[in-house]
């Protein structure tokens, strides 16, 4: 397949403002979006800067900006994406560029950090000798929130964290919805009322940008809903 | 300076689990330093499970037995036992952390089929438990308030009268050069399959830099020469498919529809260990019942109910990057790069010969897989030897006294990442690190001849001296991923070359070393170690004595 990269290039030793450059590809008719990206660096400019590493959609490093929407480009394949023989390729939105394709992500684990992002049993019982007690219906509903890959493309589509720097943004609602909702936590309500203040939850205006680009169907919206259900029952002092 | 107690060099499970210990202890100041962000270590790749005997039917010592004989009987059998131990243990802390491991009915754990395996001993998340596990892991570390070094790539270790001092590292974001000091590194650096860039399941960041740093610092790697072949890889891209695959009853087929392991490993059908699958699908392949290079790996009878609960991952990574859809149709697989079951020696606490400088994970040698490792013993051996790793460093640390090292290494580093900014020539290090993937895979593969074997001890040597004239391009010192692409392809040359002289050394065939002239396992003369030190013109070979405890080798069958 012949297609042309447009990529937004930034240098900040170099250069004052992002600006596109062009290169034409010959690619693989199931080339994925990563592999003209790798093609550049290795034969054309190899000092094109992105992040990448498992190449299979697990490790969350590879989020971009691809045709005006987010992808992980290691499993897009260009087939899906290709305009008029053509791909844009940008950085996230949201998160100050370092370089060409790379973002400064602290801002975005700084607001993972803020929900409290691990487990905190009842440290009053002991724990099991064992294992806890779940049921596998349970886990799975959990752990649909807990495959998040924290690559951050929710992130970049969200509205509200393009104009709000404080919003905590859709992963990190996610991630607090996944261990609010865990039997085997005892901090729902610290939890609760971290993700109910006007930075969290009540934020969301339901547009589910986050859960269409979502690379690994972790739903986003959802959770942010399951969390404000929980947080009004909570209110109204029925159990949570 | 930086100066620390204890650094812990990578973030996967091995150094994750190290953290997590160090953080519980009093009075022990302790750092990450991750060339990745540690939720981008490769270690959440691992998709089907963690070996541990949780079922009242199963005991360790058969998990030992197992690991032993899976081993082709070159493991330690004094570490074996420590894992196999100590593993149901580390797998409940696991659940109390926070992992969200797939039930049974009744509620407890899940437990699937593995290769090579006695009775059913895996647990496991879907077929992403890498992921689980990994983020669990650096949520207890967040908990813990670690400090983590993000994007901070390790070029070389501090070693002074074989006393580790700290080491170097490159800051990417910034572009400069920090020595930190240390009295005791622990290296989790995990493993070099892209030494066969191509043909690997691995990522891109497994470019084995902290087992080439040890080796540069005198310490010997053990049993290089045994790399493991997993049997289910992708052709386009060499992406793994889980034997969990196999393990929930899926086939493996011939171009004739037959169930080709019927004839290699009977007992076990296709849940052999992954030396014996990968060898007779090669043969298949090289007797004309293969299909396009590859066998078939068919799960379509299991059902889309069972395939979306227990193996969804295999679906995802089958339509994206072989366009097939496993529930419909079986798949196209074939061997590819996988494990390295060598690595830094090290004893069952992680010591190795230089003092206060440890290793764990991938990237160590204790050794438990000795010349095959079985399938989901390797999370296992990240966590049992991460954590003793970190206990045996805390009391270490508590009688040291603050090291006192030259900045000379910096200097050092400094003038190296300079040099290699300013070379001249026209040599490219896409293009080497490509010629190096296919020499490795045409010629290190499943099976060895001598001639393939020199071939490549001959073409590695011939790369590590174009690499000297392949110049960085990029010129920057903000993020400068070309820089550390060159820093990552000299390391895994070393590698390469450690690799292909301890396979041609061992005249016989063991585990995943396989030779077409010593087709035999020859325990008289091999029932050792390799142990490759670092000399003048290329590695040199000592051998070591294997620990024997409870079972004595016998002829490997299933
Ligand atoms: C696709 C796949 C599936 C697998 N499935 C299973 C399974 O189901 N069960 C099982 O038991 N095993 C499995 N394995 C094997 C297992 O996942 C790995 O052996 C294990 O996770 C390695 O962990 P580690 O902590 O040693 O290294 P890694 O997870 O690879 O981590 C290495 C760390 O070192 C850091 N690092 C590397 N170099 C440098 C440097 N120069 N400077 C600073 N930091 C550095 C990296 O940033 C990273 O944080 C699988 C492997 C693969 C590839
Ligand atoms: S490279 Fe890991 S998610 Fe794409």
């Amino acid at each position: 397949m012949r297609v042309t990269f447009r990529i937004l290039r930034y240098d900040p030793e170099r250069d004052a403002n992002p600006h596109f450059e062009s290169y034409p590809l010959e690619l693989d008719d199931r080339a994925v979006v990563l592999d003209g990206l790798v093609q550049i660096k290795d034969f054309a400019d190899s000092a094109l800067t992105f992040r990448r590493s498992c190449r299979q959609a697990i490790c969350g490093s590879c989020a971009m900006r691809v045709n005006d929407r987010e992808h992980l480009t290691c499993s897009t394949q260009l087939s899906e994406v290709v305009r008029d023989g053509t791909v844009v390729v940008e950085p996230l939105a949201n998160l100050p560029v370092i370089k060409d394709l790379a973002v400064d992500m602290e801002q975005f684990w700084r607001k993972y950090r803020a929900i409290m992002p691990f487990l905190i049993p009842d440290r009053a019982k002991p724990a099991p000798e064992k294992e806890y007690r779940m049921a596998n219906k349970e886990a799975r509903h959990l752990q649909q929130f807990g495959g998040c890959i924290q690559c951050g493309a929710c992130y970049s589509s969200c509205p509200i964290a393009a104009t709000d720097e404080e919003y905590l943004g859709p992963a990190a609602l996610a991630k607090a919805y996944r261990f609010a909702g865990d039997p085997r936590d005892s901090a729902r309500r610290e939890r609760l009322k971290i993700v109910s203040d006007e930075r969290g939850i009540w934020r969301c205006h339901t547009v589910f940008n986050c859960t269409e680009v979502c690379p690994k169907g972790v739903e986003p919206t959802y959770a942010i809903q399951q969390l404000k259900k929980l947080t009004i029952r909570r209110r109204f002092g029925l159990p949570v | 300076m930086l100066r620390h107690d204890v650094v812990i060099v990578g973030a996967g499970l091995a150094g994750l689990r190290a953290a997590v210990t160090l953080g519980d202890l009093p009075g022990v100041d302790v750092a990450i330093i991750s060339k990745l962000h540690p939720l981008r270590s490769h270690s959440g790749a691992a998709e089907g499970g963690i070996n541990a005997a949780l079922t009242p039917d199963d005991r360790w010592e058969d998990h030992m037995y197992d690991t032993v004989k899976g081993s082709d009987y070159v493991s330690d059998q004094d570490a074996v036992e420590v894992m196999c131990r100590e593993a149901p243990a580390e797998v409940y802390w696991l659940e109390h952390a926070g992992t969200l491991f797939n039930r049974a009915d009744d509620g407890t754990l899940a437990i699937r089929n593995f290769g090579g395996a006695g009775r059913p001993r895996t647990a496991f998340v879907a077929d992403i438990t890498g992921h689980a596990l990994l983020h669990t892991l650096y949520e207890q570390t967040v908990a813990r308030g670690v400090k983590v070094y993000e994007e901070w790539f390790v070029t070389e270790l501090v070693v002074e009268n074989e006393q580790v001092k700290g080491l170097v590292a490159l800051d990417v974001m910034t572009g400069e050069l920090h020595q930190v000091a240390a009295k005791a590194v622990i290296m989790a650096t995990g493993g070099y399959g892209r030494v066969y860039h191509g043909r690997t399941t691995n990522a891109w960041s497994s470019t084995g830099d902290g087992m080439a740093a040890a080796y540069r610092a005198g310490v010997p790697l053990a049993d290089m020469e045994f790399v493991q072949f997993h049997p289910t890889t992708l052709k386009s891209n060499g992406v793994l498919l889980t034997e969990g695959n196999r393990g929930e009853g899926g086939y493996l087929l011939n171009s004739l529809g037959e169930r080709f392991m019927s004839k290699y490993t009977p007992t076990k059908m296709e849940l052999g260990p992954r030396d014996m699958v990968s060898r007779a699908e090669i043969i298949e392949i090289n007797e004309g019942r293969g299909v396009d290079g590859c066998v078939l790996l068919d799960i379509r009878h299991l059902g889309e109910a069972k395939i979306m609960e227990r193996l969804p991952g295999t679906r995802e990574l089958s339509m994206h990057f072989a366009g097939v859809d496993p529930v419909y149709e079986p798949i196209p697989v074939r061997p590819g790069q996988h494990y390295a079951m060598g690595g830094v020696r090290t004893d069952l606490n992680g010591v190795t010969v230089v003092k206060g400088l440890y290793a764990a994970g991938e990237c160590a040698c204790v050794s438990v897989h000795g010349a095959n490792r079985l399938g989901a013993n390797s999370l296992l051996d990240t966590l049992i030897f991460g954590r003793r790793s970190a206990e045996h460093a805390y009391e270490y640390v508590k009688n040291v006294p603050p090291p006192e090292a030259s900045e000379s290494y910096l200097q050092r580093e400094e003038d190296r990442t300079r040099a290699m900014l300013g070379r001249e020539g026209t040599e490219s290090i896409a293009q080497i690190r490509n010629e190096m993937g296919l020499e490795m895979a045409d010629n290190m593969g499943v099976f060895r001849t001598p001639e393939q074997m020199q071939h490549a001890v001959s073409a590695i040597r011939e790369l590590k001296e174009r690499v000297k004239d392949a110049p960085v391009q990029d010129k920057g010192r903000i993020f400068n991923t070309d820089l550390t692409g060159a820093l990552e392809i000299e390391n895994m040359l070393e590698l390469a070359e450690v690799i292909s002289v301890g396979a041609l050394a061992r005249t016989e065939s063991r585990g995943a070393h396989s030779r077409l002239d010593f087709p035999d396992r020859d325990d008289v003369n091999w029932l050792k170690h390799t142990l490759a030190f670092r000399g003048e013109g290329g590695p040199r070979l000592e051998y070591g004595p294997v620990t024997i405890t409870r079972f004595q080798p016998e002829e490997r069958k299933y």
